[in-house]
């Protein structure tokens, strides 16, 4: 009876796994397969034509533009916020509400960032539809990754490390920056690039603040078009699938070639401070 | 830095050592912001969501149980009943859960427990990346495979409908739930491997009464991170669902989920409308909470 | 000495940006022709799903002539009256008539091309001509099936627009049924391309789209035996139509602006209109 249990779970297992591979497969596959046929240099670099045959070149620099800025804007708060609340911070009530709004902010649905974003930013401060309002909207949404990340590789810093410094005489500070920051590198890295990731793949909330305009962006002040949404658009619009699969064909390798970097950072990282 | 030597220096160094003093106290400050930037930003989303939403029930007397319970949805005839959606949004998520949970776990269990190291190295990355890949494709792919399978192979009257938005979602929360488990799992401690095995239990047998309970709380946060994706998913959902506006009574009926009733209408609102897209919002972000409390509740109680 | 290096880090990022933004704008001269020195004004124009495809297209036309820089976000009809009172967008795009209480905000409307709409089928489906009395039944679910329009034994699946298009708005119109009265299991799909794919993937599915969108993978229905085409409309032969229009407030439209709906008025305009499978302003 064990023994029959015991095989009809290791056929379960092994049929989930196979399920699982064979639809991610599936799903790779089936945009590659449609997709691949318009992939060409004038597809990647060309302008875009409204009347078909176009690039996605102002859509692929406006998601450049929409991660740089977000990045930017979200980096330090995010890693001074982390560094707050695991060097510095006793833990009470503030902390607790610090750690509550965080969590809270991961969980809310990009939908409503979007609702925000459009009433805030766009509205509100007067904005307009903008890749600086998506940006700023977009630096929420990734804020809590970042502070999660960054608190996770503070976290693994060895208490000897911040003890043999600040026994050297170093203020706290000092030790902060020269040897706590560089030690808890590869992990900061890797909450960055995990934002990156969710940064390019967001549409939802680009879509009600960005606008959808399918032109080369003039500036930070211009509504403008990312990929992602441009994939969505295509579909709803023209019903274009094998023009959205193209598109998620660039989306795939700019993600595949984050992620490669993000690995090969964090390994020369630990190679440096192994060293 | 220098080591003092005379008593001359000591002078300067109080200096230098009360500036560094303020320097600390000034980047404390500087840190302790930048931490409630976040509580600050969530106070003005819940503020302005809330704002916005809340407004037709008090001002305008619109009632908010006709709103949550109505099952019309007519913005243009001034109808806003949104029960139809909530019914959609919860089998959607249970749906979704009730296949992807059990397949993601087993898979994660394969990779760490079962699969060569080889094939998992050659597995895992892979699954990782599909973790990345931007939802709306997993809708694509949903609308131009899934929507006509169903209608082909099981010959239903229109695809778009409650199972495909199931489908979808169960897929799209696949790499999340095995990337996340699979980390959990591979954690526990060797040493509780061959104890078990040690003791004469069957390797199946030490996956699931010991490795399993042991990272349960690893497994919990894979399922509500899960869990989060499929409820919060938008752009993928609208172009499998078929958004009608009626209360799904099988999985052959196409629904509009609350997230999509948001982005479908959103470009179109203003006025009372637009604020109802903003209610409908609230009680979104109400349902997360909700759901997020009772999974963290499950978990409290399993591992006590 | 510490925070000068989160500084220069900072100045790394931004300089970056700099380049990029340099960059983009050196594209955007290349791609715009001689005049480099025109004006460089931005005609923000917001609204339609129906209009935007073809305000593209005499956007993209009017740019190659003058160095005038316009934007095209394709948000729905309602959205786009909105903006265009409350000034967010300087021209606002409608693929329907304006209503009473939106023509109270003194707005103009230029009528720069008509477009018809056409009934929907899968291919295979038998059933070519309807009246407008069975369109309507079919879309509020009297019929539910195709055989008692003459078709083959299939159930009907309802394809519309999303509440707040101008398409749905129009045609509901026109077919003179509210959107209370849509039947509720009506597949909602938000966008011309969206019921087209739905329309073409499903045999059992009937949908409604602008004439831009018609290809061979849908069949078209005759209304009272007249053929869908811009002829018909022209002749108002053929009822289900409506116009393209432009909004702006009154004295809000900018310089370029007018130049531009000009531009769209002119012979050429028209031209391209025609091309893009609208219905030329006669």
């Amino acid at each position: 009876m064990r023994q029959f249990k015991d095989n009809l779970l290791r056929v379960l297992i092994w049929l989930s796994a196979f399920l699982s591979v064979a639809v991610l497969v599936m799903i790779v596959g089936f945009i590659f397969y449609k997709g691949i046929g318009l992939i060409n240099f004038n597809f990647i670099f060309g302008d875009y034509s409204p009347d078909g045959g176009g690039g996605i070149w102002p859509m692929i620099v406006t998601t450049i533009y929409t991660v740089l800025i977000s990045l930017v804007i979200a980096t330090p708060i995010g890693i001074l916020a982390a560094v707050y609340l695991q060097e510095y911070a006793k833990q009470g009530r503030l902390v607790r509400l610090i750690r509550f709004a965080t969590e809270s902010l991961t969980g809310i649905p990009s939908i409503i960032y979007g609702l925000f974003g459009a009433v805030f930013f766009v509205t509100t401060l007067k904005l307009g539809m903008s890749i600086l309002a998506a940006s700023l909207t977009l630096t929420i949404i990734v804020l809590p990754v970042i502070i999660r990340t960054t608190e996770e590789a503070l976290k693994t810093v060895p208490r000897s490390y911040r003890e043999g410094s600040l026994a050297l005489g170093t203020t706290k500070l000092q030790t902060l920056y020269k040897v706590i920051l560089p030690s808890s590198m590869p992990g900061i890295l890797s909450g960055i690039i995990l934002s990156v990731g969710r940064i390019v793949g967001e549409s939802a909330a680009i879509f009600l603040t960005a606008g959808t305009v399918a032109a080369m962006p003039d500036g930070i002040l211009s509504s403008a078009r990312t990929l992602t949404v441009h994939a969505y658009l295509v579909t709803q619009e023209s019903g274009d699938i094998e023009l959205a699969a193209a598109v998620g064909i660039v989306l795939i390798v700019l993600i595949l070639a984050i992620n490669l970097s993000a690995t090969y950072i964090s390994k020369k990282f630990n190679k440096a401070t192994n060293k | 830095m220098s080591i003092p030597t005379t008593n001359k220096q000591a002078e300067e160094i109080g200096k230098a050592n009360k500036r560094k003093y303020m320097l600390e106290r000034a980047s404390q400050r500087v840190f302790l912001l930048c931490a409630l930037l976040s509580v600050i930003t969530l106070l003005l989303i819940i503020g302005f969501v809330f704002y916005k939403g809340a407004h037709p029930f008090v001002a305008e007397g619109y009632s908010f149980i006709d709103f949550i319970f109505g099952s019309d949805w007519v913005p243009s005839e001034d109808k806003f009943g949104i029960f139809p959606m909530i019914v959609a949004s919860i089998y959607a998520t249970i749906g979704a859960l009730i296949i992807g949970v059990p397949i993601g776990l087993f898979t994660a269990i394969f990779l760490a427990e079962i699969a060569s190291e080889r094939l998992a190295k050659i597995i895992s990355p892979a699954v990782q990346l599909l973790a990345g890949i931007p939802s709306v494709l997993y809708g694509v792919f949903g609308l131009a495979i899934i929507v006509p399978f169903l209608q082909d192979t099981f010959g239903l009257v229109k695809g778009q409908s409650l199972i495909a938005v199931i489908l979808v979602l169960a897929i799209m929360m696949l790499p999340t739930i095995v990337t996340v488990a699979e980390t959990a799992i591979r954690a526990v401690p060797q040493t509780y491997r061959e104890g078990s095995l040690a003791l004469g239990v069957s390797q199946i047998g030490t996956i699931f009464k010991v490795i399993v309970p042991a990272a349960k709380s690893g497994i919990m946060t894979a399922i509500v991170l899960g869990l989060g994706r499929a409820i919060g998913e938008t752009m993928a959902v609208i172009l499998v669902a078929g958004n009608s506006l009626i209360v799904p009574t099988s999985l052959t009926d196409s629904v509009r989920p609350l997230t999509t009733n948001i982005a479908l209408e959103m470009g179109y609102a203003f006025g009372t409308h637009q604020e109802m897209l903003f209610a409908t919002g609230i009680v979104l972000f109400s349902f997360i909470l909700i759901l997020n409390f009772v999974l963290a509740k499950i978990s409290a109680k399993g591992g006590s | 000495m510490i925070s000068l290096k989160k500084v220069k880090m900072g100045l790394i990022m931004l300089s970056i940006l700099t380049v990029l933004t340099a960059c983009t704008n050196n594209n955007n001269n290349n791609n715009e022709t001689q005049d480099s020195n025109g004006s460089n004004a931005t005609v923000s124009i917001s609204g339609s799903t129906s209009v935007g495809p073809l305000a593209e297209k005499l956007a993209a036309k009017y740019t190659e002539k003058d160095n005038t820089k316009i934007e095209i976000n394709q948000i729905g009809s309602s959205a786009g009256i909105t903006n265009a009172i409350s000034g967010v967008s300087e021209i606002g795009m409608s693929s329907r008539d304006l209503k009473e209480e939106e023509r109270a905000n003194g707005l103009n409307e230029v009528v720069i091309a008509y477009d018809g709409i056409v009934v929907v089928t899968h291919p295979s489906n038998k059933v070519k001509d309807l009246t407008m009395e069975q369109i309507k039944q079919i879309f509020t679910g009297e019929v539910t099936n195709w055989k008692e329009l003459g078709g083959d034994d299939l159930e009907i699946v309802v394809v519309s627009r999303e509440d707040g298009s101008g398409s749905r708005d129009a045609f509901q119109e026109i077919v003179d049924y509210s959107s209370g009265e849509l039947i509720r299991n009506s597949i909602i799909a938000s966008g011309n391309g969206n019921i087209k794919t739905t329309v073409a993937n499903n045999k059992h599915a009937v949908g409604f789209i602008s004439f831009e969108y018609i290809d061979e993978s849908i069949s078209t229905i005759d209304i009272n035996g007249v053929e869908a085409t811009a002829e018909n409309v022209l002749q108002e032969k053929y009822s289900l139509s409506r116009p393209f229009l432009f909004i702006y407030k009154e004295g809000q439209l900018t310089d370029a602006g007018q130049l531009f709906i000009d531009f769209i008025l002119s012979e050429e305009g028209q031209l391209i209109a025609a091309e893009a499978g609208a219905i030329p302003v006669k």
